[in-house]
């Protein structure tokens, strides 16, 4: 307890929510991409969601080319939803808990029939305005945080590990930018 | 469309129930936690992204070598690899100024939605309607025949 308090020091400030809950759900993450990849051969990422949905209401040749995984990508997405609304109810409204799992402090939690929920204090201007951005974004570079990040980084793509590397530091730029400028949160 | 195995669907579900539930417990499906990140705040949120791409990246290489075919679509094990153009750079760019303004990327956005977070709602409505503009004015430069110029 009493050594490299510098050190401890230095990790805290770093780290001030440690790193377990990034580090287990990252993990989560990918065995929930591999159980798919096991099954289908398939290395799938989230964002094409958003165009082969679209599909459904727009004749548009750029969306109709995902006529054929639409159907699954549905099922992927509401999974996601689920799987997330799971946590929400064991870990977040502490019926499950875990030395691993920091709850910090971000947000406002509200109670739903016994379910502890989370909603964003994130101003809504700046989700949707940088909703439209990600959503030209990650399409037009072939690619978001799942299927460049995780699936491209995965399969050392040299083209993920570029995409990565842009949206990475343009998004860095750009969120210093926005709190210097001092819009909060 | 051709048939499909019965465990298809299921298994992409299950998939997805993990996965979201991975975003959920790292924080990730939480606007707030990824700008702290971006504003150097809270470094943790690498482990997130690359302790998953560790994790896919060990079944990508190991998978190949232990069957040919998937079980339940009979398709080759492949790595994700896509041609390097310049989209892959403004497409980036673009998505980094719109993640680094809302805080929030396509996956964790589903997955907020999950954590009961409605006002992450605003978020996906952009997202559709970016990758609408994006879709629309691709297809009209690349349609060169008139079959799918539709109602709308």
């Amino acid at each position: 307890m009493v050594a490299d308090p510098v050190p401890l020091q230095l990790a805290s400030e770093l780290f001030p929510n440690g790193i377990s809950r990034y580090a287990v759900g990252g993990l989560l993450v990918g065995l929930g991409t591999v159980l798919i990849y096991i099954g289908t051969g398939i290395p799938a990422g989230a964002s094409t969601f958003l165009e082969s949905t679209l599909s459904y209401v727009s004749s548009q040749s750029r969306f109709q080319q995902y006529v054929a995984s639409r159907d699954w990508r549905l099922v992927f997405t509401a999974g996601i939803i689920l799987g997330a609304f799971v946590f929400a109810a064991t870990v977040q409204s502490g019926v499950v808990s875990s030395s691993l799992y920091q709850p910090g402090s971000t947000g406002q939690l509200y109670e739903v029939a016994g379910v502890t929920l989370w909603t964003t204090d994130v101003q809504i201007w700046r989700l949707f305005f940088g909703g439209i951005l990600v959503g030209i974004g990650t399409r037009i570079g072939k690619g978001c945080t799942s299927g460049h990040g995780v699936c491209g980084v995965g399969s050392a793509s040299k083209t993920s590990l570029v995409g990565v590397a842009t949206f990475m530091t343009v998004a860095i730029g750009t969120a210093q930018v926005v709190a210097a400028l001092g819009v909060s949160p | 469309m051709t048939e499909r195995h019965p465990l298809f669907k299921p298994l992409v579900f299950v998939g997805g129930l993990v996965f979201g539930f991975g975003l959920g417990f790292s924080h990730m499906a939480r606007p707030e936690v990824v700008l702290n990140f971006l504003q150097f705040d809270d470094l943790g949120l690498p482990f997130v992204m690359f302790g998953a791409a560790i994790v896919s990246g060990t079944a990508f290489a190991l998978l190949p070598r232990i069957r040919d075919r998937a079980p339940l679509t009979g398709d080759p094990y492949e790595r994700r690899l896509k041609p390097f153009d310049r989209n892959v750079l403004v497409g980036g760019a673009v998505f980094g100024v719109g993640w680094g303004l809302s805080g929030i990327c396509p996956g964790a956005a589903y997955a907020s939605l999950g954590t009961g977070n409605i006002t992450i709602l605003w978020a996906l409505a952009g997202m559709f309607i970016g990758a609408y503009v994006q879709g629309y004015w691709r297809s009209q430069s690349t349609d060169t025949e008139a079959g799918f110029t539709g109602a709308d």
